[in-house]
């Protein structure tokens, strides 16, 4: 998705009025060539200027439908997975009991069990809100971590090239034309069902798309004066890289996080459903409920499969709101 | 156009044998002793023994690695581990022509309607129709097709009843009736890949409808119908094309879920059983299977855009 959310970042938005950040961009460049009295006072400028944009974006974003139903639905996962003992009204294993002392597994939906309870007897709704916390945990550190990793290296490769990056573009082709749940499941099955592991997994795969994002823009920064003029100056690669180029890539970096996350919940998600959640076989996980209560659809008891199952899709539905908008704002 | 495709070709080639070796370092290199987890732990060391002489698993790793690409060129993967006198090859092959043509009857229906989808919404830019679509497909595609799969299967299949719940159509099943019992897997593969093709649909189509061509055209006084048709479909199709070719490929990858809830016999739910026996043969086999499909549906959309755009053939694929 991250290919066509860049290339569909909408032409037609209507926020046409803002300054570029490239056109700042360049005339920095310019001026950084003249003279260094120069070079410091439009630093201080540009950085106004800079903070001046990014004002106006967070005034944009805070409009944009997308991006509020998103937050909503995002904070109201994470208060769930923080807190909830004081949202459930049961534990995540506890059985629920009648006033009487009696036992109610298979119950539909009632006043009792909001969303019923499933062949054990556990509340259903409170699976449900303790599920929140492993794909919380692991989704936001694996993306983060892809993310870090795949910065160093498209910054390294798009500004160095050589052949260094000739090989290793050629591996991350190889490894982009295998599905990440494929992959995945032979790195798990080779090195152990532990959350640690699935989280290098995630972050180790998701790694070489970020790579391939940072390092086009990359490559298309390098271009530039303010590159160029740092060269100049004799400035060493290091220091351009990370001084020069770095803070002009943040902005896609914030973009490929929150797609990353979306796309982490949904490799979690499945991982679990196919039996991958940190070996604990009890735990309330959204994929695993699903997974252990699917086959009693048939039999019309929908809702120990239906409502962890919707769940998961509110969570990357509402990610995946938020990576939108705040990819329009960014374009914009 | 013959040098571009066989440049192409080599590319893809090269890029086949790198996967292969990640393949074969995750399945024969990491996996520590491979034959004793086959064999269980309270097997006597002379059957561990017997098993690593059957699938030649002490012999120097850069023969296994070549011995593994011949395999691959002959198409003989050996026996399965965890089905003992079972050739992977004819495990392999019912499961991938179930797949195919599950992902056959899930393409005819998505790309149309995305298609369409796609250049509506171009032609609506900035109206509730347009926003309507993009919010959809966006929502639609983010969700896992395990998650789309269970809840279709219990509103479709169960709740209204209007299709078979479970996918596995009766062995003397006609044409119509097996599209009916795959019904309900593809629409939750619809439903995924209608996102991302209409959403490149439309953004191809908004550059197109912006470009000189369409605004001389619209000058002469064609309508907006006929320009879309005789003008700007043929270039805002190209990025669709190119979409269309790598999601097939990643479509295989969603296979795992969906072949699962609906209990389908395809490559997907083989290649999950493979994984948890662990049948390496077999896992290995049903991997490279994806990774060759990607390879030429890739190609081959490379291929035909190149075929509806001489221009593209000038800049090789990659970079």
């Amino acid at each position: 998705m991250t290919e066509h959310t860049h290339q569909t970042g909408d032409p037609g938005a209507p926020f046409d009025d803002e300054i570029h950040t490239m056109d700042i961009v360049e005339a920095k460049g310019v001026i950084d060539a003249h003279d260094d009295l120069a070079e410091a006072r439009s630093g201080a400028d540009a950085a106004a200027e800079r903070k001046q944009i990014r004002a106006e974006r967070r005034r944009l974003l805070l409009r944009n439908p997308g991006f509020i139903i998103g937050m909503i639905i995002v904070l109201f996962w994470v208060l769930c997975a923080l807190f909830p003992d004081l949202i459930a009204p049961w534990g995540e294993n506890e059985v629920v009991r009648l006033d009487d002392g009696s036992t109610i597994p298979r119950a539909r939906p009632s006043s009792d069990a909001w969303f019923g309870t499933d062949s054990i007897g556990n509340d259903v709704f409170s699976r449900v809100i303790y599920g929140a916390r492993p794909v919380l945990i692991v989704a936001p550190i694996a993306a983060g971590l892809s993310v870090i990793a795949g910065a160093l290296l498209g910054l390294t490769m798009g500004y160095l090239r050589g052949w260094v990056d000739e090989i290793l573009s050629r591996v991350i082709e190889a490894l982009l034309s295998i599905p990440v749940i494929l992959l995945a499941l032979m790195v798990l099955v080779v090195f152990g069902n532990t959350r640690p592991i699935i989280i290098a997994t995630i972050a180790l795969l998701f790694t070489p798309v970020v790579t391939r994002t940072v390092r086009s823009v990359v490559i298309a920064e390098a271009q530039l004066d303010y590159v160029t003029s740092a060269k100049l100056r004799g400035e060493r690669s290091l220091f351009i890289m990370v001084r020069e180029i770095l803070p002009n890539v943040t902005g896609v970096l914030v973009v490929e996080f929150t797609v990353r996350v979306g796309y982490a919940i949904f490799t979690v998600a499945t991982l679990a459903f196919l039996g991958f959640n940190a070996g604990d076989a009890t735990a309330a996980d959204w994929g695993l409920d699903v997974s252990n209560n699917y086959g009693l659809i048939q039999s019309n008891q929908w809702w120990p499969s239906i409502f962890p199952a919707l769940a998961i899709a509110t969570l990357v539905i509402a990610i995946n709101l938020i990576a939108d908008s705040i990819d329009q704002v960014s374009k914009s | 156009m013959l040098r571009f495709a066989l440049r192409r070709l080599a590319l893809a080639l090269i890029t086949l044998v790198i996967l292969i070796f990640v393949i074969f370092l995750l399945t024969r290199v990491f996996p520590s002793d491979p034959a004793r987890q086959l064999a269980g732990p309270f097997a006597p060391q002379e059957r561990v023994d017997e098993l690593n002489e059957q699938f030649g698993l002490d012999d120097p790793l850069w023969q296994q690695f070549g011995r593994l690409l011949v395999d691959v060129l002959t198409l003989d993967f050996g026996e399965s581990f965890s089905q003992p006198g079972e050739q992977v090859v004819d495990l392999v092959r019912p499961a991938l022509w179930k797949s195919t043509q599950l992902v056959l009857f899930a393409l005819v229906m998505t790309i149309p309607i995305s298609i369409a989808g796609g250049v509506i919404a171009a032609r609506k830019k900035d109206t509730l129709l347009d926003r309507g679509i993009v919010t959809l497909g966006l929502a639609s595609a983010s969700i896992p097709e395990f998650v789309s799969g269970v809840l279709i299967q219990y509103v479709l299949g169960v709740r209204l009843g209007w299709f078979p719940a479970i996918a596995t159509p009766p062995d003397d099943a006609g044409f119509l009736t097996t599209l009916d019992y795959l019904f309900l897997p593809a629409l939750a593969i619809v439903t995924v890949y209608f996102g991302y093709i209409a959403r490149i649909t439309r953004a191809g189509t908004i550059t197109a409808l912006d470009s000189d061509y369409s605004r001389t055209a619209f000058m002469k006084g064609m309508t907006t119908t006929a320009v879309v048709r005789k003008h700007v479909l043929r270039n805002s199709l190209q990025p669709t094309v190119a979409v269309t070719g790598t999601q097939i490929g990643y479509l295989f990858g969603g296979l795992v879920g969906l072949e699962i809830v609906f209990n389908y016999p395809g490559l997907g739910r083989l290649i999950f059983r493979a994984a948890t026996a662990p049948d390496f043969p077999l896992l290995q086999a049903g991997v490279i299977t994806v990774a060759v499909i990607f390879m030429l549906c890739t190609l081959g959309a490379d291929l035909l855009i190149a075929w509806m755009n001489p221009r593209a053939r000038l800049n090789l694929g990659g970079q």
